[in-house]
């Protein structure tokens, strides 16, 4: 069966890739595109190594057809910093020792973000069950909620 | 080192790997590729038990992309008769754990191999492989592996003189044992059993492997030991450790399980054959089938005391699994058991038990946490039954200075009695608890380790430092490295890169385990980093025609002293870097060692529990660890390893377990039904460093990332008894156990 072609934007940029039916948006992402920030920790949406933005939704790239990319917007996170600037998620992360091995960062990075983006103001309660979708085996969570209420507040006070 | 004056050591200062990790550019072992590479599969056993009577590939070589297929013929054989120990592996067992030979010794055991094109041809090649199975009887738990008649793995496995799945055991004494018993006022005997549960890294194994056609090998892998890497591989494969170079990627968790080769050896042949590189990456479930985990358990616990409070006798015994290879953890849980504690008469002994699943590897203080959670909540009865304070009973007991322990050694200066007294004054240990909540506490012991570190430590031209070691850096010892090598040469940590070399171009490094990386590299990089200072300052002693024992090195500087006090202007490390030419050449050195000196770690827990008794399910509310950490030279990533062994013991005590069909097969083998704690599930995790330096370490280092996890288990058990009035002897204490066992009585009692 020949391949689908499919237009896109990724991180900003346009794209243009091809790809079997039964590809994932990983699959795709990790492969063809080289962008392998994102990452495959069990390939059935249990673990979020993989979340991406799809437009203004939080996903899990593995579960994701490459297909339906068409005319979206995604954002993974190669597309976090802008430049040499760090989002403030990245670089409060960095200073509180919010990752060990890292593996999971890129997915608890994105998730996060895209928490902030909803509430700015996120109690620890909603940290946690918001992140309850990214697995972490190292850090047991603690600075890694502490980091996004830490930017969180940041962010705020930076608005105001 | 005089503690006040640190700049560096002891401050939370950002990894040097930090930026590449939040932006998505550090490469995992999955993560790199190379022209021309082509995609290696597995073909695992659907038997728990088979011999293989033969294999036909011809069906898959023959299939258009197919340009290899392996099976055990391809791999070094290691004779049963004698025993190859490579660090804490037998080539015996290696050679017949990456590729079944004789007999498919549990359900994804891997029997072929194939490299192909594409990751979908070599799947369809798997398919087309015919193994000829005589399927045999199985056996998976301990009970049933040691009941006469059971199914046997192994023809050479004896125990008492008879053919058994006991492979090994051990024993460790003290004193006489009954003498003991006799002059105890209580003595409570309980047994216990915990589930075997996975490292749960998440990253799954993977390695890109590229061989040429004069045999030189390239290795990209993710693992706790790029020279273990190499050592297997060359041992299975027949290639020299000279023909292989062993890169390791950053690593994606290990907790011991990446202590071990499964794809390396078997994409090194691929592409020997193929001419190709060869890249495989597990799948989740393949790691849950076929890699770890730690070992489930049996174990019979009896402690007497007097009533006073003095424990006189302990005695413990503990069956642990395997998997299908002999070689589970008994020397952690039967060494680490009662060493928390001064006790005159012990006995502790361990069996080592093989059945046929997945053959254990490693897990964070491997064997210590079962060996603490029967230990630890048997003294909790004790307690109860002297109507005394647990945390007083454990003080009242404590090892400490001069104890001589049953595992052996006698102790020098230990931090555990503070571990104990820093927990009973801790607000968190008076706080008030509700209805249906309970605490718990408990202390634990594992030994840590030291061995082989190499470290090298070069100035560059302009003045700044490289500092490459030899360890796969798996949760921030580049930070701390960074942090000692800025200290002892007075500059800014920024100015220093700490790089994990390959195995062609840093020195012998043994595995990133037993928590021994910052032990064993600080040792090296404290060596090295003071020959560069004797260098350094023999540089500036030649620019100003004065002896080097007249210069001193402060703040970064070369600084004249003695009779030659300021009659020359200090040099900078960069301005003696620039005249490093003219002044006898590049400037550096390296040091190789076999480190010796890592004294074992101590922790006390303290846990707090809630019982939703209509759903069975345990939630921790608070949790707190207090930890002789030796020195913590980068705070917050000591504390890291304490939350994180926290939140893998929680998972240990609550959730996690395999479980195994009626068909022999793992029927939990994904993120879903193997439950680890996500976030929702836990509190925040306080950590309580109580630094009680290393005597025999240059900056008071002892290990701190294995004992982490080995009291929690208990202290969360003590909690959950605290909560209801009553125990549960095995773990995990999952919502259906917990529902089960609250009946009317317990409930009322409870309320």
């Amino acid at each position: 069966m020949a391949k689908l072609h499919v237009s896109t934007t990724i991180n900003g940029e346009p794209t243009e890739f091809l790809c079997e039916a039964n590809d994932s948006m990983l699959d795709v992402l990790r492969g063809p595109l080289g962008l392998t920030g994102s990452k495959e920790g069990c390939g059935s949406g249990d673990c979020g190594a993989c979340s991406i933005m799809l437009d203004d939704r939080l996903v899990c790239s593995c579960l994701m057809l490459a297909a339906e990319a068409e005319d979206s917007d995604i954002t993974t996170i190669e597309g976090m910093a802008v430049g040499e600037k760090l989002h403030p998620l990245q670089q409060k992360f960095l200073e509180l020792a919010a990752l060990q091995c890292g593996i999971c960062t890129p997915g608890v990075l994105v998730a996060s973000k895209a928490l902030l983006e909803r509430n700015l103001n996120p109690t620890e309660t909603e940290v946690r069950y918001w992140l309850a979708g990214n697995l972490c085996r190292c850090t047991g969570y603690d600075k890694i909620v502490r980091a996004v209420l830490d930017t969180a507040a940041e962010m705020r006070e930076a608005a105001q | 080192m005089n503690e006040t004056s640190n700049k560096w050591i002891g401050q939370n200062t950002i990894r040097p790997d930090g930026a590449d990790k939040v932006t998505g550019r550090a490469a995992y072992g999955a993560d790199t590729t190379m022209p021309g590479m082509i995609w290696g599969s597995v073909l695992r056993s659907p038997h728990p038990h088979a011999r293989i009577r033969s294999i036909d590939t011809s069906k898959a070589e023959a299939l258009p992309g197919v340009k290899a297929v392996i099976t055990a013929k391809d791999i070094v054989e290691f004779p049963l008769d004698k025993s190859v120990v490579l660090g804490i592996q037998d080539m015996r067992w290696m050679c017949r754990n990456v590729m079944a030979r004789e007999k498919a010794l549990f359900h994804g055991h891997p029997v072929a191999a194939v490299a192909a094109t594409t990751e979908a041809i070599a799947a369809e090649a798997c398919k087309l492989i015919d193994v000829d199975y005589e399927v045999l009887p199985w056996v998976i738990e301990i009970e049933d592996a040691i009941k006469p008649g059971a199914p046997l793995l192994h023809d050479f496995i004896q125990f008492e003189g008879k053919p058994s799945n006991i492979a090994g055991t051990l024993e460790h004494k003290l004193g006489d044992i009954d003498a003991g018993f006799a002059q105890a006022d209580v003595v409570i005997e309980r047994s216990f059993t915990t589930r075997p549960v996975h490292q749960g890294y998440i990253e799954t194994h993977a390695c890109l492997v590229s061989v040429s056609a004069d045999g030189k090998t390239t290795i990209w892998s993710s693992s706790q030991g790029q020279f273990m890497v190499r050592a297997m591989t060359s041992l299975l494969t027949g290639l020299p450790q000279s023909s292989i170079r062993a890169i390791p990627a950053e690593i994606g968790g290990g907790f011991g399980g990446k202590t071990i080769v499964y794809l390396e050896p078997l994409a090194t042949v691929l592409s020997k054959k193929s001419g190709r590189p060869v890249k495989m990456v597990m799948s989740r479930e393949e790691v849950m089938r076929a890699t770890g985990p730690t070992s489930g358990s049996m174990s019979t616990v009896k402690i007497g005391a007097t009533k006073d409070g003095k424990i006189v006798a302990a005695q413990g015994t503990y069956y642990l699994q395997a998997g299908a290879f002999p070689g589970s953890p008994i020397r952690g849980a039967a060494g680490c058991a009662f060493a928390p504690y001064d006790i005159p008469n012990v006995i502790s002994r361990g069996f080592d038990v093989v059945s046929n699943r997945s053959k254990v590897a490693a897990y964070r203080a491997p064997g210590a946490p079962i060996g603490a959670y029967a230990v630890e909540c048997v003294l909790d009865e004790i307690a109860e039954a002297l109507k005394i304070d647990p945390l007083d009973l454990r003080i009242q007991n404590a090892a400490r200075e001069g104890t001589k322990a049953a595992h052996g050694p006698v102790y020098p200066r230990i931090g555990l009695l503070e571990t104990m007294e820093a927990a009973r004054a801790h607000p968190h240990y008076k706080a008030p608890l509700g209805k249906f909540q309970g605490r718990g506490v408990a202390s634990g012991f594992w030994f840590n380790a030291g061995g082989e570190s190499s470290a090298q430590v070069n100035i560059t031209e302009d003045g700044n430092v490289v500092v490459t070691t030899g360890h796969p850096d798996i949760g921030g010892s580049r930070a701390a490295i960074a942090n000692i090598a800025a200290e002892l040469l007075g500059i800014d940590y920024r100015r220093v890169s700490v790089l994990i070399g390959d195995t062609a171009t840093v020195g012998y490094s043994n595995l990133t385990g037993g928590s021994r990386v910052l032990f064993a590299s600080a040792i090296v990089v404290t060596e090295s980093a003071e020959q560069v200072i004797g260098q350094l300052k023999a540089r500036a002693a030649k620019v100003w025609g004065i002896s080097a024992d007249a210069v001193v090195w402060e703040n970064g500087e070369a600084r004249p002293s003695g009779d030659h006090t300021g009659n020359f202007p200090t040099m900078t490390l960069a301005e003696i870097a620039a005249k490093a030419s003219e002044t006898g050449g590049p400037i550096g050195a390296g040091v190789q060692l076999n480190t010796t000196g890592a004294e074992g770690g101590f922790s006390t827990h303290i846990c707090d529990v809630e019982v939703d008794v209509e759903l069975g399910i345990v939630s921790v509310l608070r949790y707190t660890s207090f930890q002789d950490v030796g020195r913590a030279v980068h705070p917050a990533y000591v504390e890291g390893q304490i939350q994180g062994g926290a939140a893998q013991g929680i998972g240990w005590a609550l959730n996690e377990e395999y479980i195994y069909n009626k068909d022999g097969k793992v029927d939990n083998p994904g993120f879903l039904d193997y439950r680890m704690p996500v976030c929702s599930d836990l509190p925040m995790l306080d950590a309580v460093m109580i630094e009680i330096p290393n005597p025999k370490h240059p900056q008071g280092v002892r290990g701190v990332g294995e004992v982490p996890l080995v009291p929690v288990m208990a202290a969360v058990a003590n909690a959950v008894h605290s909560a209801l009035g009553k125990r549960f002897y095995s773990l995990p204490m999952s919502p259906p156990k917990v529902l089960e066992g609250l009946d009317e009585g317990t409930l009322q009692a409870a309320e």
